[in-house]
């Protein structure tokens, strides 16, 4: 049953996702975390965390990895099937409706309407990290930490894989 | 197309896997570079139908990266070339994830490998932060502010406040977009 319940798991934040797999991720969190129970947040704020020091598509690099914890390497296949196949034969089998009612203003519409809500889905999971790391880390190092890689990421444009792993080098000075 | 030509097999896996081994920031940041090869490189595509395949799959749910790349694998190689395409470009970076998170795995009872998954917390919430900005900013360019307001808002209150699965909110929202549409196509 393992399987299946990986399947679900993957293929609801896989079909519901507008935007890419950036937006599909607090929909696989709310899976993972609050429905599965596979992981807690802070668990699951680790492996988002070196997902996105690692390069490619993020998706698929949850699903895969989480995938395999839960059910071995089958596991890891289902998850990624249930990530990459429904969206897929849906862009495969509607690619040519689609292509005669692109200028359509319904169809540019779909993902429109739906960019809110991830948008609400994404700000709330911010706020949980946030929330997390202040229990673990408490005000001061939160906040330093974040001010510090946001003028990082943002302002001086370091590459998001060198951030992450200057607050891991951090974090394993500070903890010895 | 080059459909019936001899598709070099090779080259449709290099093709992606450079673009996923190069591209960081999750699948739309792979995007740039997957035309470079595509269009660039290998000439597969010209740069409208490039265009028109990315905007295309935007209208459709789930990961990015995957879909085109099952996509133009499928076209310059029918099911062989879809399977080649989306291997490269997933295969590698999952191996490369499970081969990490496993070596942390194993010493997460040691004091400072638990307090750098700690450390790291705070650095996500900055992206998720930068991220949700974006897709504010998105909404509002898409749908003006207040449309994008109202939807902001009512998206908090059922979500958050009465605890509606988002699932249900945006089946609702697309099934609004396009009833009509089909309504419209059907009588014709």
């Amino acid at each position: 049953m393992i399987y299946w319940q990986i399947f679900l798991a993957f293929f609801i934040p896989g079909i519901l996702g507008y935007g890419g797999g950036p937006a599909s991720i607090p929909l696989v969190e709310k899976e993972v975390v609050d429905r599965y129970g596979w992981m807690s947040t802070q668990e699951f704020g680790e492996v988002l965390a070196l997902g996105n020091a690692l390069p490619g598509p993020i998706a698929t690099k949850m699903a895969g990895y989480i995938g395999y914890m839960e059910g071995g390497i089958l596991g890891s296949l289902v998850g990624l099937f249930g990530t990459i196949a429904p969206s897929l034969i849906l862009m495969l089998g509607l690619m040519a409706i689609l292509f005669k009612y692109k200028d359509s203003a319904e169809v540019k519409n779909i993902s429109k309407v739906v960019k809110p809500v991830i948008a609400v889905l994404i700000g709330f999971m911010t706020l949980q990290f946030v929330l997390e790391s202040q229990s673990s880390l408490g005000n001061i190092q939160t906040v330093a930490i974040m001010a510090i890689s946001y003028l990082l990421l943002e302002r001086l444009k370091v590459h998001p894989a060198v951030v992450i792993a200057l607050a891991l080098v951090y974090g394993a000075l500070t903890g010895i | 197309m080059v459909a019936d030509e001899k598709v070099r097999f090779g080259d449709v896996f290099m093709a992606f896997f450079r673009a996923g081994m190069l591209g960081f920031g999750g699948g739309p940041a792979v995007i740039p570079l997957l035309q470079r090869e595509v269009v660039g490189r290998y000439g597969w595509m010209n740069d409208d139908e490039f265009g028109d395949t990315i905007a295309l799959s935007n209208t459709m749910p789930g990961p990015i990266a995957t879909k085109l790349a099952g996509y133009i694998g499928y076209k310059i190689g029918g099911m062989w070339g879809l399977l080649v395409a989306l291997a490269a470009s997933v295969i590698p970076t999952v191996l490369l994830m499970i081969l990490l998170l496993g070596v942390l795995q194993s010493y997460k009872d040691v004091p400072w490998v638990q307090n750098m998954s700690q450390t790291v917390v705070p650095v996500v919430a900055v992206m998720l932060g930068v991220l949700t900005w974006n897709f504010v900013q998105q909404s509002q360019k898409a749908l003006g502010w207040g449309v994008a307001i109202f939807l902001i808002v009512l998206s908090v209150l059922l979500l958050e406040v009465l605890g509606l699965h988002p699932a249900i909110l945006i089946a609702l929202l697309i099934a609004a977009v396009l009833v009509p549409f089909i309504k419209r196509v059907v009588s014709k």
